[in-house]
């Protein structure tokens, strides 16, 4: 334990971190991921899909100026916005699942902040060189050929940073377009700003704050942290194996002294409890060489063998770099590995490692599994049940309703029709009811109204009952108005209330 | 694996604790990250810049206004200003334009305009007396502007000129002007009961037939004039129809007596001297398309 003499340190400058390059699945897996995940996020606004002569051709767009959020065939209205909640719902439920099956999973692999600063780091590989070679420019005065390596990085990591920003916006408005704005000076002034503060937030966090945004930052570690279980897969050090540790000379005084201590009390187990070190055996090596490979080409700086810890962002580089170690001394892969904590528990007794499959699939993450694609398959059926045709109906009750002067009584209503359709339509509006109830529009002499493609109609409707008819006595009568498009089947309907003078 | 929680497991190279303990649980005394500090001092030039950019200290009277000269109620009028310069044509087109050719039809940039310019004059100007949603109020003899019945006419042309000279304004020679006589005294209160159930018959109301029939000549001798001799009414002269549902002062007995006695007519101010030409076109407009334009 440490001593409480000193005065505690109020604050820490922060340690910098050179990741050595490192070989394996885990980290080709990454590559990957990588490659698809900007991919995708470059690319998409570039791809054009034909929506017909009125409508973006944007394959996704986020129309703000005119409310409407496009993804290939699928158009979404502000009235539509269940859609987003659904979307909400399910990355929640996602979160629990993939966090209760697989931990940080999200941190080390799909983050934002994890791509970009894992590409930052291979530009700053590919300029100053590996570990080594950044570890002794840090040392370096500052010489014209570290000014060189450092502006030449900050340049490449600044270019990245703009085309990131810039990137974002394209998603807001049609992009060939605003590529041109931007880059003649007539984009507006928000695009600008955007693009500004997305490069600087890029540049400053994917090239210096970096780890620092995940430990100090970011509130994902404590919300992850409370939702694992002894069965969630994080990245682990199987100390049982692997302790005591040592190299050298000190490994094989170790390994001697174990052969001399084991003639004289047998045979040794290995992994003793924590606190049991004073167990009368001299112990046998472990099979952790100390290499420190697993702390050399951690991005977060920690060394992943005091234990899983807050900083780890489950990213699994140190397993590449143990079981490169591993192979070449000849011992059996895995000392660092996915592990879940009853992993611990059951190695240690001696039973064979569960595979990773039956510590994912158990009825916890089943259950966020089922309820995730309830709601999934929920949005798809809504999406494909959605009528082109929509209204809603809002009663003008201020007055309630109007006397003419044959002694009819009207009420008002606007009414919105949406047409969602690519091209324009004419709507029959119209209304039943068990009453007798006449429908007049304001503004014209039938009751068709033209609601231009992807657009909205607000119509003055007024609905009248005469003195003998029975809705203009009743306090209420319910009826439905009907909108129908014509020429098709498609028709929309919307339930409400006519308000008559009432018995008198 | 290092158990934190056992105080005799703490790593070498573990901070301080705090010396705090719960059930067990102890607080790591860690160090702030430097550059959080750093952050920290940032937001403070940051908040002295603003004060100093922008108004922010208050004062007595007011407050520093701020070296960049910012001013919400600035941004406002600016906003108004480019919106105004944006509508300007429209605006020019109202006052050219016949009101009756400005529909959704044929130029609906303009019919929208105009309805959204003239809600927002009503609302401003004209609610007081009509009403938020036009209906007026009876009991103030504020007429509906809804229904279909209109004492002056109920055309584009004929709102318009009532917005813009009001009604027995004396202040605009063009001003509507009628008025009625009061009856007290120039007719017996026999006379007065027999019109009463007169204008009650014929307005489809119950009414005693025979003081009704006895009230034929004395509604000819008097009334006819102005409203006619089926009491329809006569828009050029303002007089209201008295045999529809419509009743500006109300439709009972009592409410009829009260008005042959002592006659009862409401005042308009005309609008065309406050509001521009295209603010009582747009106001026309808006009114026309209320449900009671003819």
């Amino acid at each position: 334990m440490a001593t409480n003499d000193a005065a505690p340190k109020l604050y820490a400058a922060q340690e910098p971190i050179f990741p050595k390059r490192v070989k394996g699945p885990f980290r080709n897996f990454k590559w990957a991921l990588m490659i698809f995940a900007l991919g995708i996020y470059y690319i998409t606004p570039w791809i054009r899909w034909d929506r017909g002569p009125s409508l973006p051709d944007q394959a996704v767009l986020v129309d703000m100026a005119n409310r409407r959020f496009f993804f290939f065939w699928i158009e979404i209205w502000p009235h539509e916005f269940y859609f987003v909640a659904g979307l909400l719902i399910m990355a929640g439920l996602g979160l629990f699942l993939f966090t209760s099956a697989l931990g940080r999973v999200w941190c080390g692999y799909a983050c934002p902040q994890t791509v970009w600063t894992d590409l930052f780091y291979t530009v700053e590989r590919w300029i100053e060189g590996d570990r080594n070679a950044r570890l002794r420019l840090w040392k370096a005065k500052w010489d014209f050929h570290k000014w060189r390596l450092r502006v030449t990085k900050w340049i490449v990591w600044m270019l990245i940073a703009v085309a990131t920003g810039g990137a974002w916006v394209f998603y807001f408005a049609d992009a060939p377009t605003l590529l041109r704005d931007l880059l003649t000076g007539e984009a507006a002034f928000v695009a600008y700003a955007t693009v500004g503060f997305l490069t600087a937030t890029t540049f400053i966090f994917g090239g210096f704050a970096r780890e620092q945004i995940c430990i100090y930052a970011c509130p994902w570690p404590r919300i992850q942290a409370a939702m694992m279980d002894e069965h969630t897969i994080t990245v682990a050090y199987r100390d049982w194996r692997g302790e005591p540790r040592g190299k050298g000379k000190k490994r094989r005084e170790m390994a001697e002294a174990a052969i001399a201590s084991s003639r004289l009390a047998g045979p040794t187990i290995r992994g003793t409890e924590p606190g049991a070190t004073s167990a009368p055996e001299v112990e046998a090596p472990g099979d952790c060489i100390d290499c420190m490979a697993c702390v050399n080409v951690c991005p977060m700086g920690i060394d992943i063998r005091d234990g899983q810890q807050m900083e780890c962002i489950t990213c699994a580089l140190c397993i590449d770099a143990c079981d490169e170690i591993m192979e070449k001394v000849g011992k059996p892969r895995g000392l660092i590995d996915y592990l879940a904590l009853t992993d611990e528990t059951n190695e240690r007794a001696g039973n064979t490692k569960v595979p990773v499959m039956r510590h994912i699939l158990r009825p916890r993450t089943l259950i966020y599994t089922a309820m995730w694609s309830a709601i999934g398959i929920g949005l798809v059926v809504a999406l494909f049940i959605r009528s082109e045709i929509d209204l809603t109906v809002a009663q003008v009750r201020n007055p309630q309703f109007v006397t003419l002067s044959d002694g009819s009584v009207r009420n008002t209503y606007d009414i919105r029709i949406r047409n969602m359709t690519a091209g324009d339509a004419t709507f029959r509006i119209g209304l039943t009811s068990e009453e007798v109830l006449r429908v007049d529009l304001e503004g014209s002499q039938d009751l068709m109204v033209e609601v231009p493609a992807d657009e909205t109609l607000l119509q003055r409707v007024y609905v009248i009952a005469r003195p003998e008819d029975q809705a203009s006595g009743q306090e209420r009568t319910d009826f439905r108005f009907w909108v129908e498009a014509f020429g098709t089947e498609e028709r929309a309907y919307q339930d409400t209330t006519f308000f008559g003078r009432g018995p008198q | 694996m290092t158990d934190q929680n056992n105080p005799s497991n703490l790593q070498p190279d573990d901070p301080d604790t705090t010396g705090h303990t719960w059930d067990g649980i102890q607080e790591f005394n860690n160090p702030l990250p430097r550059w959080w500090l750093w952050c920290f001092y940032l937001t403070i030039i940051w908040g002295v810049a603003y004060t100093v950019l922008y108004p922010a200290w208050p004062g007595i009277s007011g407050a520093t206004a701020g070296i960049l000269g910012y001013s919400t109620r600035a941004e406002v009028s600016e906003e108004i200003e480019r919106f105004d310069a944006l509508n300007a044509d429209l605006r020019t087109q109202l006052t050219e334009v016949e009101l009756a050719s400005v529909n959704r039809e044929d130029s609906p940039e303009l019919y929208n305009f105009a309805l959204q310019a003239g809600s927002a004059t009503f609302a401003n100007w004209c609610s007081q007396c009509h009403g938020a949603g036009a209906a007026g109020v009876q009991a103030a003899g504020y007429p509906n502007l809804l229904d279909d019945d209109w004492l002056w006419g109920g055309t584009l042309e004929e709102i318009q000129a009532t917005i813009a000279h009001g009604i027995r304004n004396e202040e605009d020679p063009d001003t509507r002007w009628s008025e009625m006589t009061a009856f007290e005294g120039i007719l017996s209160d026999e006379e007065i009961s027999h019109v009463v159930n007169h204008v009650l018959s014929i307005s489809g109301q119950e009414a005693d037939a025979t003081l009704a029939s006895a009230g034929d000549g004395v509604f000819l001798d008097n009334c006819a004039a102005c409203h006619g001799d089926a009491g329809m009414g006569d828009r050029f002269l303002g007089a209201p129809n008295l045999t529809d549902a419509i009743w500006l002062y109300g439709g009972s007995a009592e409410a009829i007596e009260e008005t042959v006695r002592h006659s009862r007519f409401g005042v308009m101010p005309g609008w065309s001297g406050r509001l521009s030409e295209a603010e009582v076109n747009a106001t026309a407009l808006y009114v026309h398309s209320l449900g009671g334009g003819e």
